[in-house]
């Protein structure tokens, strides 16, 4: 099994899907078992690609799907699935998160879909298979055919929370596929001009040629790969879709969906822009780096400004997620080594703690029954465990040290100043200053008396108002109270060991030769 | 007018497959984005979906060459490659007379990709009908934001704190009127009723629900009477 790990990861969910659905239809006590059982092996074989790629000299893994060969010039046909560190590690993220929120969704599947259990756990796995797959795969079709999986899945486990998620969903649906499509027209024009759909071969064919870059087809393909992924990102103009879909979506979907959608695509913007653009073609002597870090102020500031103005949870965070795009799609356009690391790591740390966010915003629901911020007086008393973990995750979205989003928005800042693009730079500390106000306003609601329309609840002298049974230490259920606690502390442990994730981002950004790098290391 | 290299040749003559998939393109954008009615929205996506299976169609497209079959003549395993002394890969001049496969399979897969987008859109249609009762977008619209407004309003201050009965009971009992508290009370669920967490056991709830509406007259009045 460990020399084809890398294949492992896709097969584990998807079988699992196919067995919980046949399984599922005898009992439905099958699916969740099942589906903690194939991500578990999942993720062991996540954490073993992830070894094989750093132990292997060429720091990637690849596998051929049927035993096509590949190695003629340019790369030829066949599906390959390649791994380098950044696709390793994301991958990883990507399987974890989804072992996490799998073992998290048994209660709320059960409370929220009663019934309905043999239809979520399929496509809540295929999600995971889609994902994963788009981080992993080597070619610009299949690339497509995935993205189309985990989009498709999506709708569905967005649409099964009632009426108003159907409706909510269909933006969505009407949004994704213009973004697919477009992204699947880009890939046309690139074949046109490259003759090959692998990601590599077609990197081959691009600096093998002189008059390419100039081409017109390659930029319109450029151009409408990039639109199409933008769309599915939810960057700032194109996130229509996102806030309703996420708001309304069951609990474990949200939680499986808000950590992984957004980061994955801007995963594949990176491996667009580096693997199969290349830097020279991306970057050098072309409009865009000087264009879109100005649309990534507009959209960070914006979607900071809306967020404020949110008196729920889920739907703060929503925007949040709206944000974090701009900081990662900023962290590749400023083009240099410092903004790529940042963003790459602003993945990884984004996606655990937008992950520990909606865990914990999912415990109140479950507790509370809203997320409103008026119904969250006196939390801490009666749920600090859940508050703990979902305040650091809080913390690592406002950047303070040692949680891993200080480090990432570190490494991000850092690019903005070696670039001089200082509109990047105070976008990103602007937003810094509304995730403090945003949390630390949740801080005052749970501790203070106030409500939101300013009006005292209480008695004065610390009294929230509230009983002694309102307040009695009563935390969730442990299957939904361990996935919190694990994503929270790996908030942590990705903060403290830092340097160990970013040493591998940079073995990976090495051959890309991106300006800002530091001579010797 | 049709002469080599002017633009009217290069639309109609040679590149006519590229200038029918951007029109159908755009008309399908074009309906996805401003067509109230999402059914027209969805034919508007199979048209858009469909051009681009033109594009690719196009692409594959070569004069003179046959179906990317093998010739007798050329068959490897045929019985004219085995007198001529067994199985041979076929030189770039035989591979030239066979259109490229390729576009053509990948546009297999986007096909089954567009019939499961429509069909899942479809279903979605169906579900959006059977809850509101239209599929026009502003009027689903002016639904949704009645519905949230509703949703938005802060909660109950004790919703969902079940053991909290006393205090708000009396609360509600206090200040709210009996008949104007039912109204609120029966909208409020039904805003929750995607959230399905206190359908069963929570008659009660129909009680407090009113405090929402009243507790913020009320609770001076409260902390005066303390």
């Amino acid at each position: 099994m460990m020399e084809n790990s890398i294949a492992w990861i896709l097969l584990f969910p998807l079988f699992g899907a196919v067995l919980c659905s046949l399984l599922g239809m005898a009992n439905r006590k099958f699916c969740w078992p099942i589906g903690v059982v194939s991500m578990i092996g999942s993720f062991v074989a996540g954490v073993m690609t992830l070894i094989q790629a750093i132990d292997s000299p060429a720091h990637e893994v690849s596998y051929v799907f049927g035993g096509w060969i590949i190695d003629s010039y340019p790369r030829g046909v066949g599906i390959e699935f390649r791994a380098d560190l950044m696709a390793a590690l994301i991958t990883l993220v990507v399987v974890g998160i989804g072992l996490c929120v799998t073992v998290y969704a048994k209660l709320p599947v059960e409370r929220e879909t009663p019934g309905k259990e043999h239809f979520f756990y399929p496509l809540f796995l295929l999600q995971i298979t889609g994902l994963a797959g788009i981080c992993m795969t080597g070619d610009a079709f299949n690339l497509y055919v995935l993205i189309e999986v985990a989009a498709l899945t999506g709708y569905g486990l967005i649409a099964i929370g009632g009426k108003r998620a159907a409706a909510a969903t269909f933006n969505y649906v009407i949004l994704g596929t213009i973004g697919a499509s477009l992204y699947l027209l880009g890939v046309g024009y690139l074949y046109i001009k490259t003759g090959s759909l692998n990601m590599v071969g077609i990197n081959e064919v691009i600096v093998s040629s002189e008059t390419l870059k100039d081409s017109a087809t390659m930029q319109v393909a450029f151009v409408l790969i990039c639109l199409g992924i933008l769309i599915k990102m939810a960057f700032f103009p194109l996130h229509a879709w996102l806030p309703n879909a996420y708001c309304h979506a069951p609990t474990a979907t949200s939680c499986l969906l808000a950590p992984l959608v957004t980061k994955v695509m801007i995963y594949v913007m990176i491996r667009m822009v580096l693997t199969v653009f290349g830097v020279d073609f991306s970057f050098v002597d072309t409009p865009w780096p000087s264009v879109l870090p100005w649309l990534v102020v507009i959209a960070i500031v914006s979607a900071a400004v809306m967020a404020l103005g949110q008196r729920e949870i889920k739907r703060m965070l929503a925007y949040l997620i709206v944000a974090e795009v701009g900081y990662m799609v900023g962290g590749v356009w400023v083009y240099n080594y410092y903004g790529m690391i940042g963003s790459i790591f602003h993945i990884i740390s984004d996606a655990c703690m937008t992950l520990c966010l909606f865990l914990g915003a999912g415990l109140i629901l479950e507790k509370c029954k809203t997320t409103h911020f008026d119904g969250l007086r006196g939390l801490f008393s009666k749920m600090p465990l859940t508050m703990t973990a979902f305040f650091v995750g809080g913390f690592s979205i406002i950047g303070l040290p040692p949680t891993c989003g200080f480090f990432s928005k570190w490494y991000l800042i850092t690019g903005a100043m070696v670039s001089q693009r200082w509109e990047y730079l105070v976008a990103l500390l602007f937003s810094t200053m509304v995730m403090v106000v945003l949390f630390f306003r949740l801080i005052e609601r749970i501790h203070l008396a106030v409500s939101e329309s300013g009006e005292n609840l209480g008695k004065g002298h610390g009294d929230l108002g509230l009983t002694n049974e309102q307040t009695r230490f009563s935390e969730g259920p442990l299957t939904m109270l361990v996935p919190l606690l694990t994503a929270a502390a790996v908030v942590l442990v990705i903060g403290i060991y830092n340097q160990e994730v970013v040493d591998l981002i940079e073995i990976f950004l090495d051959p890309f030769d991106l300006p800002g790098e530091p001579e010797s290391k | 007018m049709f002469e080599d290299g002017s633009i009217l040749n290069d639309l109609f003559l040679e590149r006519l497959n590229y200038f029918i998939y951007v029109v159908l393109l755009l008309i399908g954008l074009h309906a996805m984005i401003s067509k109230n009615n999402f059914i027209k929205k969805l034919i508007g996506m199979c048209v858009f979906q469909t051009a681009i299976i033109l594009f690719y169609v196009s692409i594959g497209v070569k004069d003179g060459a046959t179906i990317p079959i093998y010739l007798p003549e050329h068959d490897p395993h045929g019985e004219q490659a085995y007198a001529a002394g067994g199985p041979e890969a076929l030189t770039v001049e035989q591979v030239a007379s066979y259109t490229n496969p390729l576009p053509h399979v990948l546009m297999l897969t986007a096909i089954v990709v567009g019939v499961a987008t429509l069909g899942l859109a479809l279903a979605l249609c169906q579900k959006i009908y059977e809850g509101y009762g239209t599929v026009e977008e502003d009027e689903l619209m002016a639904k949704l934001e009645k519905e949230d407004a509703v949703h938005r309003k802060p909660p109950t201050r004790t919703a969902g704190k079940s053991t909290s009965k006393p205090k708000a009971s009396s609360r509600a009992k206090s200040t709210a009127p009996g008949p104007a508290g039912k109204t609120i009370a029966s909208k409020s669920t039904k805003s929750s009723g995607t959230r399905k967490t206190k359908d069963p056991s929570k008659k009660a709830p129909v009680k407090k629900t009113p405090v929402k509406k009243t507790a913020r007259k009320s609770t001076p009045k409260k902390g005066d009477s303390k």
